[in-house]
């Protein structure tokens, strides 16, 4: 049974229309208009306990919309959510206690206390076990490395610290459901990389099902094996990472190197780099093979490598797909 | 309940350690909620000095009243009006609403915890305001302990009030203006600008009937032994009442407030 069911969610916000003048100023007074915007149109998918899937748009997509709807945090529109059992709009406390959003650059601690304090407030909120609270604390304090970060006033920490101890309080209830908002928002390299391994680390150990949003492709590359991509609240494809290379990363690239000079290799396919002896090749992955092997009978080469895009030249694919066609058909799971 | 009692317990004492840690704007806080009754104390004492007693209101009345007043007020402090606006309006509610526990809950725990500082903070004011005004009442052990009853119930209805208005930001955030209509009836209603008996007799009845003065006017006259236990009898109940109402009002209202939640800047 999955751990997340949606099922034509839609969220659609009211906005007044301004516009601009005195007079439509003064017009407003007594009439006032306003127009939908579907933040989120009639999205479906379901995901199974213990997989972490990448939740990918760009911004304005309706990423942290869906989120927030499937955390309980809005109510939708239209359609129906069910996350372990549970209907998020109705709110109940034993849903709030199972699942966890967290959301990058966001703070939930008490700003002037030491983060020791913030965790204690915790455990009563989410009745937590004494037991259950030490071991945890324990455990999360020295997966994440914040040991020396608990006496500390929160406003003292840095930002990476900050995210740190954010996702230390918000896992303490160790919830089954977790939502991920751009955790790595604004880190750096080795902190982006350590709340990775964290999030890995406690997907394996608790079979938590997480779904995340980030603008890093190393956070998706790293953590997820299928990923959804939504674009203007519509969903354009839902699959296997290596699947959307195929369906959208359409060009892959030769990188070749000869002894001796290198001839002219326009007639191969484009060429997108060159020096004396090497050269980069960008070609529809279906004349890769046939390229490869004209290059290795006519060349005297000395290395030949295929590769596939970078995955954040994929996305980008996918995003203009939408853009050009904004009802492309989801892969079906 | 039973689950209640340790996040009521837990957010308390933390209300407490943040006040603790800012002693000194807490104190300036403290003095800033006095300003109030202070003038008021001074200007009705002049008019009963120049003009003798209003409906049994004599200097010594006024200087009583008006003393006890900066203690139930330093009680009664709620969420500030405008705290809610900005709560919703840049998306902070959004981190309390994922927790499993109503916000009421921890925010009415965190206020009260407020207020151990406050009150330990006031105690010098009080002296001062004492050594200065000589006010004329001695409180027995039994209204003393009433007024903390009365005190503690004259906080939460204000609490309710204050909470189920902050609610309207769920559908504007814009709702300043209505707070300071309620707010201006409170200050007319509840015996916090004038005691009612100065007022006319319509509105002593009006305001009989209204929230505010259970919140100021009722635990000040407990204190300064101005009511016969039939009429504080009667006062609990009416709190008893409208703490049940405002409650049952938040439940309904709640339901439909959270539904309407944009979740605008986060």
């Amino acid at each position: 049974m999955p751990s997340v069911v949606v099922d034509g969610l839609t969220k659609t916000f009211k906005v007044p229309v301004r516009e601009e003048g005195f007079l439509n100023s003064l017009k407003s007074l007594v009439h006032r208009t306003y127009r939908n915007v579907e933040a989120v149109r009639d999205i479906s998918f379901t995901l199974d306990p213990g997989e972490v899937v990448g939740f990918l748009g760009p911004n304005g997509a309706g990423k942290t919309t869906t989120l927030k709807m499937l955390s309980g945090l809005l109510y939708p529109t239209a359609g129906h959510a069910s996350v372990i059992g549970f209907d998020p709009s109705e709110r109940r406390p034993e849903f709030l206690t199972r699942v966890a959003l967290i959301m990058g650059n966001r703070n939930s601690l008490m700003w002037d206390l030491p983060v020791a304090d913030s965790l204690d407030v915790r455990k009563a909120i989410y009745s937590i076990g004494d037991a259950d609270y030490r071991a945890r604390r324990e455990r999360f304090t020295e997966m994440l490395d914040v040991g020396d970060l608990l006496t500390k006033p929160v406003r003292n920490l840095s930002l990476g610290e900050r995210m740190k101890v954010e996702i230390l309080a918000a896992l303490l209830p160790a919830p089954p459901v977790l939502f991920l908002d751009e955790p790595t928002l604004g880190l750096d390299l080795s902190m982006q990389k350590r709340i990775r391994r964290f999030v890995a680390a406690y997907a394996e150990d608790e079979g938590a099902t997480i779904l995340l949003t980030s603008h890093y492709m190393a956070d998706v590359t790293a953590l997820c094996e299928r990923v959804i991509v939504i674009h203007r609240g519509s969903k354009l494809f839902d699959g296997d990472l290596s699947e959307l290379s195929d369906r959208f990363g359409a060009l892959k690239t030769i990188t070749v190197s000869v002894t001796g000079s290198l001839p002219d290799l326009s007639g191969y396919a484009t060429v997108t780099e060159r020096t004396a002896d090497k050269a980069v090749l960008s070609l529809p992955r279906g004349e890769v093979a046939g390229v490869a092997s004209r290059l290795l009978a006519n060349l005297d080469v000395l290395d030949l490598s295929i590769e596939d895009p970078p995955i954040e030249d994929v996305i980008e694919r996918t995003f203009a797909s939408g853009d050009e066609e904004p009802s492309v058909t989801a892969t079906p799971e | 309940m039973r689950r209640l009692l340790p996040i009521y317990m837990v957010e308390a004492r933390a209300a407490v350690q943040r006040q603790a840690q800012y002693r000194g704007a807490a104190f300036i806080s403290v003095l800033g909620f006095l300003i109030e009754p202070i003038v008021y104390l001074i200007v009705w004492r002049t008019v009963a000095e120049q003009a003798g007693p209003i409906n049994g209101y004599g200097v010594d009345q006024f200087t009583s009243y008006y003393i006890v007043w900066t203690l139930v007020r330093v009680f009664n402090l709620a969420l500030a009006p405008g705290a809610w606006d900005w709560w919703v309006r840049t998306g902070r509610i959004a981190n309390d609403l994922l927790h499993p526990v109503n916000p009421y809950h921890r925010q009415l725990a965190s206020m009260a915890g407020a207020k151990v500082v406050w009150i330990t903070l006031w105690i010098p004011v009080a002296v001062f305001l004492t050594i200065l005004f000589r006010p004329d009442f001695s409180p027995n052990l039994l209204e003393g302990s009433v007024f903390l009853i009365t005190a503690w119930a004259g906080y939460v209805i204000r609490f309710n009030v204050l909470w189920l208005l902050g609610l309207v930001s769920f559908w504007t955030t814009r709702a300043q203006a209505l707070i300071e209509v309620v707010i201006a009836m409170e200050l007319l209603l509840s015996g916090r600008l004038v005691p009612m008996a100065v007022m006319p007799s319509w509105v002593q009845t009006v305001s009989g009937w209204l929230p505010f003065k259970w919140t100021f006017q009722f635990p000040i006259e407990v204190l300064i032994g101005q009511l016969t236990t039939g009429e504080i009898w009667r006062g609990m109940a009416m709190q008893a009442l409208w703490m049940g109402l405002s409650g049952l009002a938040i439940v309904a209202v709640w339901r439909n407030a959270i539904r309407k939640f944009t979740a605008v800047g986060t």
